[in-house]
């Protein structure tokens, strides 16, 4: 089975990668497994100078997933491109850096100063949990495409813009970044929520929000794969919920190229591994010979009125 | 740090909420210091793992004994699990006290509540380096107190309740003007504010501090369980780069 694919920047072994904020810079990964096995592997995000984030508690636990509010903490990227880029440019695989700011000068000097050590660009305009920059970058469409178009313009590499799922509208979003110039998107980041103690009768999480993830969110984000997939024409790297092979083959139908495995690094350092493993055989389960084959398989109603077309 | 599924071989209340869980597998045989943990998967019910602090193991039989509270959902559903059944453990996780290190002539060690546990392989280790032990231990009443007779098979032992059910009432810090004399360092665990209470009123001598934080991977990766430093690094991780940390090197908040 042929699980190889080229996308903008990025030759993919398999179509599976650690999410970004869930994979750290790797290191604590590698005493598990080889991380050249992973398709690619998309850093924490960068900010201009370091990060020490939110206060704790940072997570929560919810049905089928969690909260969390860690508030980009981070070395800054000047201490990621010297202390952490050079560990994983041990391994063969490729290397999406994660973008983050609070202003357009602060994405564009991380663009600028990071795209010379890394495959890809994820530019984060989705975090939920800073107080300044990231969502209002993700919710309204002109800044959105204001920014992406700065970045790529400021990027040696290819730039994929993460989405959020805050917003009432996301093919706005999607269709805002491809007019910005977006090699590709990366979708999609958590929900904001919040869980509140009945015994403090505070919310457990010192943001008071944050972002919802896991297997719980999984639903929202095919839902939003096939939207933006029948409406912008860019490679869409998949991610929200991603558990089990079987899961990654529904993101691929539902339009992602490729997957990228989040929260579930939590519960099991070994899942990226284990779902490599396991995806040739899931693939065959359901009659499937190539990626290719499975990637928007779900669109066949795009020949009638699909529900959700604009 | 490996994930295996350790076999359970004892499994029974031990007070109010507290239970006693021996597991067995190989994890034990990388165990290198005292106050380690492992991170349990309980079960499909909970999302994320839940760390628990080592409190004891037998590297010749490939056993380790938890103590735990039930706290929540997750500490609920792992009262449940029997005898012969597996867990899906991963660990050991982080940095324990550092035995080979200390070589004092007597030292404290202050546990709190569901802090008591990983205190005791230390304590057991302190005592095999013929190293003498003072243990002030804290609870809130007599019927959430364990331990008791371990410890004072291994010194002398002090204790208080919060409602005077047992030993003196009060707070386990009572006891530390009237024992501070003699000892050259401290080992403590608890919840932070007596952490804090211990560090400060220790705050001439030597001693380590061991943290509980809500985690989210319990390797190092998600900084959920994060608590400042004073120096330039500005943090440490609980889970890899703790939970035990010198007391200066941390803040307590």
């Amino acid at each position: 089975m042929k699980l190889s694919q080229s996308l903008p920047g990025l030759q993919l072994k398999n179509p599976v990668m650690p999410a970004s904020g869930c994979f750290a810079f790797g290191k604590e990964f590698a005493q598990f497994y080889d991380l050249s096995e992973l398709g690619a592997v998309i850093m924490k995000a960068a900010t201009g100078e370091k990060r020490f984030g939110n206060g704790t508690p940072r997570v929560a636990e919810t049905a089928r997933g969690m909260l969390n509010a860690i508030g980009l903490q981070n070395p800054g990227v000047d201490a990621i491109i010297e202390e952490e880029i050079p560990f994983l440019s041990t391994f063969d695989t490729s290397i999406i850096a994660n973008v983050a700011g609070s202003t357009v000068e602060e994405y564009v000097e991380v663009a600028a100063k990071i795209s010379a050590h890394v495959h890809a660009l994820e530019l984060n305009i989705s975090c939920p949990n800073v107080k300044e920059g990231g969502v209002q970058f993700g919710t309204d469409p002109m800044l959105a495409e204001e920014v992406t178009a700065q970045v790529v313009e400021a990027s040696e590499v290819p730039v994929y813009v993460k989405l959020s799922p805050n917003v009432t509208n996301i093919v706005d979003m999607a269709k805002a970044v491809e007019k910005g110039g977006a090699a590709g998107l990366s979708m999609i980041n958590t929900l904001t929520g919040m869980r509140i103690d009945p015994k403090t009768r505070k919310p457990i999480i010192a943001n008071q929000t944050g972002g919802l993830s896991g297997a719980a969110i999984k639903p929202v984000a095919i839902r939003m794969i096939h939207q933006v997939y029948q409406e912008v024409n860019l490679p869409i790297i998949g991610m929200g919920g991603v558990e089990t092979a079987d899961d990654v083959i529904e993101f691929l139908l539902a339009g992602a190229s490729a997957v990228a495995i989040g929260s579930a690094n939590f519960k099991n350092p070994l899942i990226c591994k284990e779902i490599i493993d396991e995806l040739p055989r899931a693939l065959e389960t359901y009659g499937f010979t190539s990626i290719e084959e499975v990637i928007g398989g779900a669109h066949d109603e795009k020949a009638r009125a699909g529900i959700f077309r604009a | 740090m490996k994930r295996e599924w350790m076999t359970i071989l004892e499994h029974q209340t031990i007070a109010r909420d507290t239970y006693r869980l021996v597991l067995q597998g190989d994890i034990v045989r990388d165990i290198t210091e005292p106050g380690q943990f492992v991170h349990i998967q309980v079960g499909s019910g909970t999302y994320l793992r839940r760390p628990v602090s080592i409190s004891d193991f037998d590297f010749e039989k490939k056993t380790m004994t938890l103590l735990y509270k039930v706290m929540g959902k997750g500490t609920e559903d792992l009262t449940r699990k029997s005898v012969g059944e597996s867990l899906d453990v991963l660990g050991p996780g982080g940095r324990g006290f550092p035995v080979d290190q200390v070589d004092d002539d007597h030292v404290l060690l202050i546990g709190g509540g569901i802090g008591v546990p990983p205190l005791y392989n230390l304590a057991k280790q302190l005592k095999a380096k013929g190293i003498q032990i003072t243990t002030l231990l804290g609870f809130q009443s007599a019927d959430d107190a364990f331990l008791l007779d371990e410890f004072e098979e291994l010194g002398e032992v002090f204790v208080s309740t919060n409602d005077g059910t047992l030993g003196r009432k009060g707070f386990v810090t009572d006891w530390i003007s009237e024992v501070k004399a003699t000892v050259d360092r401290y080992f403590t665990c608890g919840p932070t504010v007596m952490l804090k209470a211990v560090s400060e009123q220790l705050a001439d001598l030597p001693g380590y501090i061991s943290m509980e934080e809500r985690m989210g991977c319990g390797i190092g990766a998600c900084f959920a369980c994060v608590v400042p430093s004073h120096d330039e690094k500005g943090y440490r991780r609980i889970c890899c780069d703790g939970p035990v940390f010198e007391a200066k090197e941390v803040v307590l908040a």
